[in-house]
């Protein structure tokens, strides 16, 4: 399929996802799966500022422990952290060029077998509410055209966590911002949960959830809610999970 | 707020103040017993309001008012819970902030019994904090002011961090552990949320007593909580009552 074309259905399926009940974290998750799709990067992840002077991981496309502790040293030193700190895009990080600048951070990311790394903002107006954070092992750094689609589905992720409300409100950022870093840790929780019920990992037990969130209708925070308070037993997932071929 | 201006604002702050809060309700409380006491007054003294309450919640919904600041705070946090309607009442039910700079306005529509009642009582404004860590609800933290008017930015981020230190405190009382003396500051990585999901399989606990569990195993193994998180889900640490003689 041309690029092009994947591209606006991409932004179609995303504009297609805000609708009245959405679920944002399951939204920020498939905006950075797209985004390793769509853009020539190995590894996204998504961070919001949790208004306490930190940077909260919300969507994350690998499930590797070692990806989570890149993102987990941004909250100390690394582009995505000076991104969200002076509303810059800061692209084309030549890990191994950029030691003296980050030494931990680069170095934690070359070992997880990265060359380049890709900060965009999450803006709105004068603030920045996050960053989005793109791997590349690879070492070539992005084009022009792959960096303006990364910057796109970061403004998407903004709109999309200040959907249909008044954009100019404090409070209601305030409250979008509290909900959607809650409501990950409900996630992450029902993924651990999950995964001791059922005898698989905690990466299968995220797909378990968002497939029955899928084919429910229901959201993805919802589902993981019902399993933590264990009204929806991790068999109820497997069969929604089914075995049958859908066809092709 | 990450505002563009905010690049010289030091990072990891949130913790460490998370930690000054804990600490001076604890020096402030004579003898540990009534740490949520002493945490309401240190937020009432800190911040541009007028009262604080605290109340705790369980599984099976709000389960009373642990602590306020003064007479009006007391009034208002009985009036919700007696009502059953309130800024409060709502935090604790969504899990979602409210914050509401301006009662007058707001109120009579949204809460109109708990209007009438807070705005008698003098106050203007509240801002209702949820307290939980994902869904282990503790209980909610509400801020009164007797004057109209949002928090800033800066008010704003000192009013989470108390959430913050006041999730700790309760946490622990409503697993039945109350905080006695030094307290590891919360760990917000993936892996302890998903390791407090094990290990309440494991030990057949609910969440707030898993995540309880895990952070005393981690004080008493003088480990990082990350560290124990991360074997938990390796499997090579397991929470299940058969492995505890063992």
């Amino acid at each position: 399929m041309a690029r092009e074309q994947r591209l606006a259905e991409v932004f179609v399926e995303l504009a297609d996802t805000l609708v009245e009940e959405f679920d944002v974290v399951d939204f920020l998750q498939t905006l950075t799966e797209r985004c390793v799709e769509l853009v020539d990067t190995d590894a996204a992840g998504l961070m919001l500022d949790d208004q306490r002077g930190n940077l909260q991981v919300v969507a994350y496309t690998d499930e590797s422990a070692r990806l989570l502790e890149l993102f987990e040293l941004q909250k100390e030193e690394g582009p995505c952290l000076d991104c969200f700190a002076n509303g810059q895009v800061i692209a084309n990080v030549d890990l191994a060029a950029s030691r003296s600048r980050w030494p931990v951070f680069c170095g934690a990311a070359l070992d997880v077998g990265f060359t380049f790394s890709h900060a965009l903002p999450l803006r709105l107006r004068r603030q920045v509410v996050g960053a989005l954070n793109l791997f590349t092992v690879e070492p070539r750094g992005l084009t022009e055209d792959h960096l303006a689609v990364a910057q796109g589905m970061a403004d998407v992720a903004t709109i999309g966590l200040l959907h249909e409300r008044a954009l100019r409100d404090q409070v209601v950022l305030a409250e979008q911002l509290q909900t959607a870093l809650h409501s990950r840790i409900v996630i992450e929780q029902a993924k651990g949960v999950l995964s001791a019920r059922a005898g698989i990992s905690v990466g299968e037990a995220f797909a378990r959830m968002r497939t029955h969130a899928r084919r429910t209708g229901a959201q993805l925070t919802g589902v993981a809610e019902a399993v933590v308070t264990g009204t929806l037993h991790h068999a109820g997932l497997q069969a929604a999970m089914g075995t049958r071929e859908d066809g092709a | 707020m990450g505002q563009l201006r905010r690049g010289t604002r030091e990072v990891g702050v949130a913790s460490r103040r998370v930690n000054e809060i804990f600490q001076a309700a604890w020096t402030g409380s004579s003898d540990g017993t009534d740490l949520p006491g002493s945490l309401a007054s240190a937020c009432v003294r800190a911040l541009p309001v007028s009262g604080v309450g605290l109340a705790l919640m369980t599984d099976e919904g709000p389960a009373g008012i642990i602590t306020a600041t003064d007479g009006a705070a007391l009034e208002l946090e009985e009036l919700q819970f007696t009502l059953g309607e309130g800024p409060c009442v709502d935090a604790s039910r969504t899990g979602r902030p409210v914050l509401q700079p301006d009662l007058a306005v707001t109120a009579p529509v949204r809460w109109p019994a708990f209007a009438g009642g807070a705005l008698e009582a003098g106050i203007r404004a509240v801002f209702a904090f949820p307290l939980r860590v994902g869904a282990i609800r503790v209980g909610v933290l509400d801020l009164y002011r007797d004057h109209a008017g949002p928090l800033s930015p800066d008010e704003l981020t000192d009013a989470l961090s108390f959430a913050d230190a006041a999730t700790l405190v309760l946490l622990h009382e409503q697993a039945g552990s109350p905080v006695r003396g030094a307290i590891p500051i919360a760990d917000d990585r993936a892996e302890v949320h998903q390791a407090t999901g094990v290990v309440s399989v494991q030990a057949s606990v609910g969440l707030a007593e898993a995540l309880v569990m895990l952070r005393a195993r981690a004080f008493a193994e003088s480990r990082p909580l990350g560290g124990l998180a991360r074997d938990v889900l390796a499997g090579t640490v397991n929470f299940g009552r058969a492995d505890d003689g063992g």
